[in-house]
């Protein structure tokens, strides 16, 4: 039972720290909450859905699974991040020198718009992932994992791990961290902002893709309205960790994966949502800067 | 030519990124419609209708509402039209008007927490949700009549305002935000599964209607006047507190904390009371609307709720009380009117949210000092004003 619990939690963490990434990168460089975020991830669910429904309806997903679910994963990848760059072209850079009270509304705008689209397009009812994915698995010690939950788990890794790499390592990453330091120093030593946040957004709805798609494949269903949710929950995690800092909103991610695992699994699962904004309230009231994440509340206006 | 070819490539762009929702059927028709509407913006752009033009069509319209006569015979005309009015009206219109007047006190109510004071709660609708469950709660389980409830109903939802302010009303802009939200959804869930006091999701039946005597309301025309009454009410109260010292606490509060902590307001205090001040004004829509309705649950105070409400707000113009009278009135009335396109409404407001934040961040009725906080790069406009504020 424990264990189990344990890997229900680690799965599920996994997918809020992908989500929770998006939200942490945006806020570190621009200080914006970026509401529309669960909206980009609600979109790569239904693109996972879209993308292996056509690619089993030619066939591929009869001679190749593993290849179809890459395919699938970086086809959803490649469309939010093209939605990514598009909200943030659209509702956020014009808003980029207005009080912070205009970017919040207008992304809720984009919340909005972004649901009800989904609805029209795709119907208002529960949209169902092609069942092509057996539940087997391994059992270890009464528990049983299975080689979903194992490929969520280790595409996440692999996705942080990567993530970690390009800021750290490369070019891009470094403007990246610099502009999140003190943009108007980054401006003036020849940073092109414009670019880096366009590039945060597209690795940061990218990311939030992957999670959609391995939600997906995980419950077997979606709805156009999964993202407000998952969107508070990432957000939750993030600011777990401590928002603006990377290798928080993963930490932030798995915590509270595993605390809903826990509080589902022992105490009551129709309070779980009240558990998660619970959490949430009390460590922004009490501690806001997260826990890896610096001091900011006397810079917050 | 090349302003033409970015405009194919836009649309491109958007056919490119819609197709595997819609179709390619509806994506191509996309592009096309973008494109179509585009080049048709190129000449309103280059100035035939000039938006400095629209800008003044709307600077003279406030500055008519501004002027004090004109302002109270108008004042006066209106509410005239409203008592005369139902008796030209159906059922339907009537109920529809009363809709219009419980969203016009909420978002007055709401007006003072992120008009005036500043603060975004995106939760308000708890608020709404508790007023309207306290009056349900005891009237069926206590007996007690609407009059007896209003107070108490009232005063709950002011005692939870300062409990959830108090905490929460140290963080700024955004955070406090969330957590109202985060608030907001709390309490909807508990309603929801609270199932031995809130009956969970099959709501609460059977609240009793209010009672003068031994007159019952029970006619949509008898909750038009009671609303009327309690609308001209609010608007009384809030226009009242707005030219007070409070509200000019308040709105120095907004516009610079420190500045206003400095000039020896107590701002915690301050922005206490505009917390539970406006959550006030929500608990009286609320016992209302359970009076009204004779019927609660938890599916009518969604987040959703929240949003439309903050909507009104920023439509109208934050801060200014006509103005959000009116963004109620345009967003009850508007979507009835659109009945039939039910589903591309929603489709419609949240565009609507992002291009007004865009093109006209101070809604429409906003006032000038409003407009130029709200423009801060856009100095030609932020002189105007200042000219029209001297004089």
């Amino acid at each position: 039972m424990l264990l189990q619990q344990i890997i229900n939690g680690l799965t599920l963490g996994a997918v809020y720290a992908l989500i929770a990434l998006g939200y942490t990168m945006v806020y570190g460089i621009l200080q914006l909450i970026n509401f529309a975020h669960g909206e980009v991830y609600m979109l790569g669910a239904y693109l996972g859905i879209i993308i292996l429904g056509f690619l089993t309806s030619i066939g591929l997903t009869a001679i190749s699974l593993p290849l179809s679910i890459s395919i699938t994963l970086v086809l959803s990848m490649l469309f939010c991040a093209a939605y990514g760059m598009t909200i943030e072209r659209i509702a956020y850079k014009p808003l980029r020198n207005a009080p912070r009270l205009s970017p919040l509304i207008s992304a809720i705008g984009v919340s909005i718009f972004l649901q009800n689209f989904v609805m029209l397009s795709q119907g208002a009812t529960d949209k169902v992932f092609p069942p092509i994915l057996k539940a087997e698995g391994l059992s270890i010690l009464n528990a049983r994992i299975t080689f979903l939950q194992i490929f969520i788990i280790i595409a996440s890794i692999l996705m942080m791990a990567g993530l970690h790499l390009f800021i750290m390592k490369t070019r891009l990453g470094k403007a990246m961290r610099a502009t999140a330091q003190d943009r108007k120093m980054a401006v003036l030593l020849g940073i092109d902002i414009d670019r880096v946040i366009s590039i945060t957004f597209i690795i940061g709805s990218g990311l939030a893709a992957a999670a959609g798609v391995m939600v997906a494949m995980y419950y077997g269903l979606v709805n156009y309205f999964i993202g407000y949710v998952a969107g508070i929950k990432a957000f939750t995690a993030a600011v777990i960790g401590g928002i603006g800092s990377i290798p928080g909103a993963m930490l932030g991610g798995i915590l509270l994966g595993l605390l809903e695992a826990f509080g589902a699994g022992y105490i009551s699962s129709e309070y779980k949502d009240v558990f998660a904004f619970g959490l949430l309230i009390i460590i922004l009231i009490l501690r806001p800067e997260g826990l890896l994440g610096k001091q900011f509340g006397e810079r917050s206006k | 030519m090349k302003k033409f070819l970015r405009i194919f490539l836009l649309s491109l762009w958007f056919g490119a990124i819609t197709f595997p929702f819609t179709g390619i059927r509806d994506a191509i028709l996309l592009s096309i419609s973008i494109t179509v509407l585009l080049i048709l913006w190129i000449p309103i752009n280059k100035g035939f209708i000039r938006k400095e033009r629209i800008d003044l069509a709307f600077k003279k319209i406030n500055e008519w509402f501004r002027l004090k006569t004109q302002k109270r015979i108008l004042t006066l005309f209106f509410i005239l039209f409203l008592l005369v009015l139902p008796l030209f009206m159906n059922n339907y219109f009537i109920d529809v008007t009363t809709l219009t007047g419980i969203y016009i006190i909420l978002a007055l109510g709401l007006n003072v927490v992120v008009g005036l004071a500043g603060l975004l709660n995106l939760g308000f609708v708890a608020f709404y949700a508790l007023g309207a469950y306290s009056y349900a709660i005891l009237s069926t389980q206590a007996g007690i009549s609407f009059w007896g409830s209003l107070p108490i109903g009232i005063l709950l939802v002011a005692i939870s305002g300062v409990l959830l302010g108090f905490p929460a009303l140290r963080l700024r802009g955004d955070y406090l935000a969330i957590v109202t939200l985060g608030f907001g959804e709390m309490v909807r869930l508990v309603l929801n599964n609270w199932d031995s006091v809130t009956k969970g999701p099959n709501g609460i039946l059977n609240i009793a209607p209010p009672e003068v005597g031994s007159f019952a309301f029970r006619e949509p025309i008898h909750y038009y006047y009671l609303i009327l009454f309690f609308v001209i009410l609010t608007t009384l109260a809030i226009k009242r507190i707005n030219n007070s010292k409070v509200g000019r606490a308040w709105v120095a509060i907004r516009e610079d904390e420190v500045a206003a902590e400095a000039m020896g307001i107590d701002t915690i205090r301050m922005k206490l009371f505009a917390f539970s001040f406006g959550a006030m004004w929500a608990g009286l829509g609320g016992v209302f609307f359970a009076a009204k309705m004779r019927f609660v649950s938890p599916e009518s105070f969604t987040f959703f709720e929240s949003v439309i409400i903050l909507c009104m707000v920023i439509l109208g113009g934050m801060g200014s009380i006509a103005g959000v009278i009116l963004g109620a009135m345009i967003l009850v009335i508007l979507p009835e009117a659109l009945r039939g396109f039910e589903n591309y409404r929603m489709l419609a407001l949240g565009a609507g949210l992002i291009l007004i934040m865009v093109f006209k961040p101070e809604g429409i009725l906003g006032g000038p000092r409003r407009r130029a906080e709200l423009r801060p790069d856009d100095e030609k406009t932020l002189m105007q004003e200042m000219e029209t504020i001297k004089r």
